[in-house]
C-alpha cells in the first residue's frame, strides 16, 4: 500500500498552480484533502508523475456571501462546510450532507473541491449540488469558465474538468425564504459511501402551493440525477393529503436505475421510493 | 522536479526533525522509522481503519493519507505527546480504568482523535460517542468498554473545566 514515485510541489499562489497544470496536464493530479486520492495513489489505483498541492492556497478555502449566491472557496474542508455559520444559513442541506461524510477525521482533512473532482457516484456533495442547482468556477491559465453540477459530471469519476483546469470556487443559489429541505441516505455501515441517497428542497408560497420543488437522487446510475419531471403534475403543483408517497411511488416506479451486480435493482428501487417519501417529508416540515 | 530523496524539516510533538524522503513516502512511515515515534501504529494505510491517526495543527488527520513532504511548515501531534510527562491523558486514563483495549492497536488512534473530539463535543451521547467510534476500527473489544471510557473521560473533562472556571 505505498504509492508509485511522483514529485511533488506546493504552489502559493493560485497562478503558479494553473501553470504547473498547463506544463504537466494529465500527467499531474491535484491534491487537495487527499481523502479519496491517497487511498488511490496508495493502492496504485492511480499514478501520476506529479503531484501539485494547492493546501497552501488559502485564496481557496474562502466562504462568503454575495447576493443571491452563496461563494465556496474549493479548498474549505467538510468540517467547516458543516459548522459555517453563512453555509447552514444559506445552503443548509449542504452543510448537513458534508457532516455525513466519511468518519470525524476525514471531514477535517477532505475538501468540497476534491470531492465534486473526485465524482464518486455515491458521493454526498455532488449530489448536493446537483440538486442546488450550484455552479463550479473552472479555471486554467488559459482562462476561466463557469459550468452547471449537471454539465459537470459526465461519469463514474469523471467530469468536464480539461487538464490544465482546476476546480477553485461553487457557488450556490442562496436558499429562499421557508425554503425547506431533506437529504436522506443508506449505507450499511457508518461512514461507507452510500447505496442510495436523495436530496430535496421545496418553497412553498400561499396555502398549499408549491414555488419550487428539486428533487435528485444518488446510486442508481453514473452520476446523480434530478428527477422533478417524474413527478406527477398535480403533485408539483399543491401539497395534498399523500403528496410525498405519491411522488415517491411515481419517481420509485419510473426512474432508470443502473444494473449493478452488487446491490439489485429491487432493492435499490425500494431505497429510492422510502428515501424520496423521507426526504420530501423532512422538506415540507421545514418549509412550513 | 524529482521524485527522488530530499531533506524535509518536520514539526513533531514540538521538536524539530530534519529527515530525507521521498515525495511518496506516508507521513506514517517518516513518523515511524526516520522520526523513531513508533506509537502511530499502521494498520490499512488507506484511511479506514484509523489507527494512524494524528494531530495536524491540532485536527485530526490520517497520517497515512498525508505524504512527508506535506507536513513542512505544519504541526505535527503524535500519541507520544499525550502523556509526556509520565501522566496519562484524561481519555488514556479512563480507557484504563474501564478495560478499553485488549490488543491495544487501536488505541493510540482512538487517544489522539477522541481528545480532539472531546474537545468539540463536551458533553456527548452515548449513540454520538459510538458514531464518532466508526471512524477507528477495533478488532478486539467489541467497543462496549471504549464507549464507556469516552463517556466517563467526557464526564472528567467537564469536572475540570468546571474547576478552572
Amino acid at each position: 500500500m505505498k504509492p508509485g514515485k511522483f514529485s511533488y510541489e506546493a504552489p502559493r499562489t493560485l497562478d503558479e498552480a494553473l501553470h504547473s497544470l498547463a506544463t504537466w496536464r494529465d500527467n499531474a493530479k491535484i491534491v487537495a484533502g487527499g481523502q479519496s486520492l491517497a487511498p488511490m495513489l496508495n493502492m496504485r489505483l492511480a499514478r501520476p508523475d506529479h503531484l501539485i498541492d494547492i493546501n497552501r492556497l488559502t485564496e481557496l478555502g474562502r466562504i462568503a456571501v454575495d447576493g443571491e449566491r452563496l461563494t465556496i472557496g474549493a479548498m474549505a474542508r467538510h468540517a467547516q462546510l458543516g459548522r459555517d455559520a453563512q453555509v447552514k444559513r444559506h445552503a443548509p442541506m449542504l452543510a448537513h450532507a458534508a457532516e455525513t461524510i466519511g468518519h470525524y477525521a476525514i471531514r477535517q482533512r477532505g475538501t468540497i473541491g476534491g470531492s465534486l473532482a473526485h465524482a464518486d457516484p455515491a458521493a454526498q456533495l455532488p449530489l448536493a449540488t446537483l440538486a442546488l442547482d450550484a455552479e463550479f468556477e473552472l479555471h486554467a491559465a488559459a482562462g476561466t469558465r463557469t459550468l452547471g453540477a449537471g454539465a459537470f459530471f459526465l461519469s463514474v469519476f469523471t467530469t468536464a474538468l480539461e487538464p490544465d483546469e482546476l476546480l477553485a470556487a461553487i457557488h450556490v443559489p442562496v436558499a429562499r425564504p421557508r425554503e425547506g429541505w431533506g437529504f436522506r441516505l443508506f449505507n450499511r455501515r457508518a461512514g461507507d459511501f452510500a447505496i442510495v441517497s436523495v436530496a430535496a428542497t421545496l418553497a412553498c408560497g400561499e396555502g398549499a402551493t408549491i414555488e419550487r420543488l428539486r428533487l435528485a437522487i444518488a446510486g442508481i446510475g453514473p452520476v446523480p440525477v434530478r428527477v422533478e419531471e417524474l413527478v406527477p403534475p398535480e403533485d408539483a403543483a399543491t401539497v395534498t393529503t399523500g403528496w410525498s408517497a405519491r411522488i415517491a411511488a411515481a419517481v420509485a416506479t419510473a426512474v432508470e436505475i443502473e444494473d449493478n451486480e452488487k446491490i439489485p435493482i429491487v432493492f435499490r428501487r425500494e431505497l429510492v421510493e422510502r428515501l424520496t417519501r423521507d426526504t420530501l417529508d423532512e422538506a415540507l416540515e421545514r418549509a412550513s | 522536479m524529482s521524485t527522488a530523496s530530499a531533506p524535509v524539516t518536520l514539526t513533531v510533538n514540538g521538536g524539530t526533525y530534519r529527515v530525507v524522503a521521498e515525495p511518496r513516502r506516508l507521513l506514517s512511515d517518516v513518523l515511524r522509522e526516520d522520526c523513531g515515534l513508533t506509537g502511530t501504529h499502521v494498520g490499512c494505510e488507506h484511511g479506514v481503519c484509523g489507527t494512524c491517526t494524528i494531530l495536524f495543527d491540532g485536527v485530526p488527520a490520517r497520517a497515512c493519507l498525508i505524504y512527508g513532504v506535506q507536513a513542512e511548515g505544519h504541526e505535527i501531534t503524535t500519541i507520544e505527546a499525550f502523556a509526556a510527562d509520565g501522566e496519562l491523558s484524561v481519555v488514556q486514563q479512563a480507557l484504563h480504568e474501564e478495560h478499553g483495549l485488549q490488543c491495544g492497536f487501536c488505541t493510540p488512534g482512538i487517544v489522539v482523535t477522541m481528545e480532539a473530539w472531546l474537545g468539540e463535543h463536551p458533553e456527548p451521547t452515548e449513540a454520538e460517542v459510538r458514531d464518532a467510534l466508526t471512524g477507528n476500527l477495533c478488532r478486539c473489544t467489541g467497543y462496549h468498554n471504549i464507549v464507556a471510557a469516552i463517556l466517563k473521560a467526557a464526564a472528567r473533562r467537564r469536572v475540570e473545566a468546571s474547576g478552572e472556571r
